[in-house]
């Protein structure tokens, strides 16, 4: 963390409703450039819905975003610089079904960035390489694993040479023998410098690549400080309670 | 055997086939907008949207023929003709007409159909396209829209069938020899009715079947990628 240097992510006074539901109440959160944030928090806390408003798929009543300095607004210019630098993984890895893992991996730097199919060729084999399947770059997404179709989604947002990774619940829908593999692949690209929140319950993960973990509950920030000292040492009884629950399912 | 009505039945079977084409196409069009306006966040649209599919289907298609042609066509020319866009004994040609209204006719039931498409994404696959910064177009024509046809094949191979079917209509509103026609005219003037009423049936026979020839191949096609796993 460099002080002074522009934040990756600025979230400052952000509420979140849906109908009467207060789902994000005052969120506000820098994060700096190359920072690794987790985010961790019982279902409904709102994390999803956080990480979602920073590259415009959920929409927030009041407050400002910025993102690499650009302010998100409802203005369409915005958002299309922002989700430019923004990737996303998702929970349920959300590749597209009738296109080959090679052509899921080329078709936004191509329509996005205008590359040519050759260099978003060489690009997409690059990160295939980097997450360690490049030979499966011509098979559909349905004819690999659980744990191989999420590599591949993680490819695909690098692909757009992203400068903020975002991550809900990355390893959530996997089998227990293929979250290594997805985590494996996420604490390399933390080793390569990239900004990355994360929202996750795989605390060993959280001690080993993060700077920073966020405790959300009732759509606030409720806690938040280094791994270590946060697992240690909860200062709040709703991050105990949430601490000891997760310590029994796992 | 024929009396030399090969020709015509040639004739037929081209014209059947051109009117179910015009149709079906200017069906989808009709399909497309109609789904729109149905998953459209504006209520207008969804209430036009419903009035159109409710409406359409609920009418006779013979009922909606007629209309289109004796008020509507009648209506828009003297509109037209009365602004001065055309000469006052201008009318719509019928073929144009026909089509027209047969297309409209099966856009209620395209709408339908990939409106349910579109519910039958799942939502992460808009999230998806939405977060590698994929245009409107690219998400659409890229994406989701071919996701939705894959869903919706075998329901829009059905509509097409019917269009084959029911472009036998047009003959209501004009002299067109279309396969129906030529056949019931040939029957008529040589009492051969069981000869020319099986040849035109075994005309639609043959262009359901390589139309379902045609329509699984498309079908198998589109299935790429999938259950695979
Ligand atoms: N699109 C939506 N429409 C209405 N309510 C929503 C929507 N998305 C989320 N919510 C509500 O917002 C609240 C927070 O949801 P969110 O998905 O952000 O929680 P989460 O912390 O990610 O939970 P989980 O761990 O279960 O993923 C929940 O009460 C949820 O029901
Ligand atoms: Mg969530």
């Amino acid at each position: 963390m460099t002080a002074g240097a522009q934040a990756a992510v600025t979230l400052q006074g952000v509420n979140t409703s849906f109908g009467s539901n207060h789902v994000l109440r005052d969120i506000s959160l820098t994060v700096a450039q190359g920072e690794r944030v987790v985010i961790c928090g019982p279902s409904g806390s709102g994390k999803s819905t956080m990480i979602r408003c920073i590259n415009g798929l959920e929409r927030y009543q009041s407050g400002h975003i910025t993102v690499d300095g650009i302010a998100l607004t409802r203005d369409a210019t915005s958002l299309k610089r922002i989700r430019r630098d923004v990737g996303m993984v998702f929970q349920s890895f959300n590749l597209f079904p009738h296109l080959t893992v090679l052509e899921n991996c080329v078709l936004a730097p191509m329509s996005v960035r205008g590359m040519k199919r050759a260099e978003a060729k060489a690009l997409a084999m690059d990160y295939l390489g980097r997450v360690k399947i490049p030979e499966q770059a011509r098979k559909y997404p349905n004819q690999l694993s659980g744990g191989q179709q999420q590599r591949v989604a993680i490819a695909r947002a690098l692909c757009m040479q992203p400068r903020v990774m975002l991550f809900d619940e990355p390893t959530s829908a996997l089998d227990p023998e293929m979250v290594r593999e997805v985590l494996d692949t996420m604490v390399e690209l933390a080793g390569s410098g990239m900004t990355m929140l994360c929202v996750t319950h795989e605390m060993g993960f959280a001690r080993q690549v993060a700077d920073r973990v966020i405790f959300m509950d009732g759509g606030e920030i409720v806690e938040q400080g280094a791994p270590d000292t946060l697992f240690a040492a909860p200062k709040t009884e709703r991050l105990q309670r949430f601490l000891a629950q997760i310590l029994r399912s796992h | 055997m024929m009396g030399g009505y090969g020709g015509q039945f040639l004739a037929g079977i081209l014209l059947t086939l051109e009117i179910s084409v015009c149709s079906y196409l200017i069906g989808l069009i009709f399909g497309v907008l109609g789904a729109a306006a149905k998953l459209a966040p504006w209520r207008v649209l969804r209430v036009l949207g419903n009035l159109y599919t409710i409406i359409v289907r609920a009418l006779p298609e013979l009922l909606l023929l007629l209309i289109a042609f004796y008020v509507l066509a009648g209506a828009l020319s003297g509109l037209a003709a009365s602004v001065g866009l055309v000469k006052s004994d201008f009318s719509f040609s019928p073929f144009l007409v026909a089509v027209i209204a047969l297309g409209f006719i099966q856009g209620a039931y395209v709408t339908e159909i990939l409106r349910a498409g579109v519910l039958a994404l799942p939502r992460g696959q808009s999230d998806a396209a939405l977060a590698l910064g994929l245009s409107f177009p690219v998400r659409w024509g890229r994406v989701l829209g071919p996701q939705v046809l894959r869903h919706a094949l075998p329901a829009l191979g059905n509509v097409w069938l019917n269009a084959t079917k029911d472009s036998s209509l047009i003959s209501i509103v004009g002299a067109f020899a279309d396969v129906l026609k030529v056949s019931s005219l040939a029957a008529a003037a040589t009492k051969q009715y069981i000869l020319f009423y099986a040849l035109a049936a075994l005309c639609f026979l043959l262009i359901s079947v390589v139309s379902m020839w045609i329509l699984n191949a498309l079908h198998i096609r589109s299935r790429r990628g999938l259950h695979i796993a």
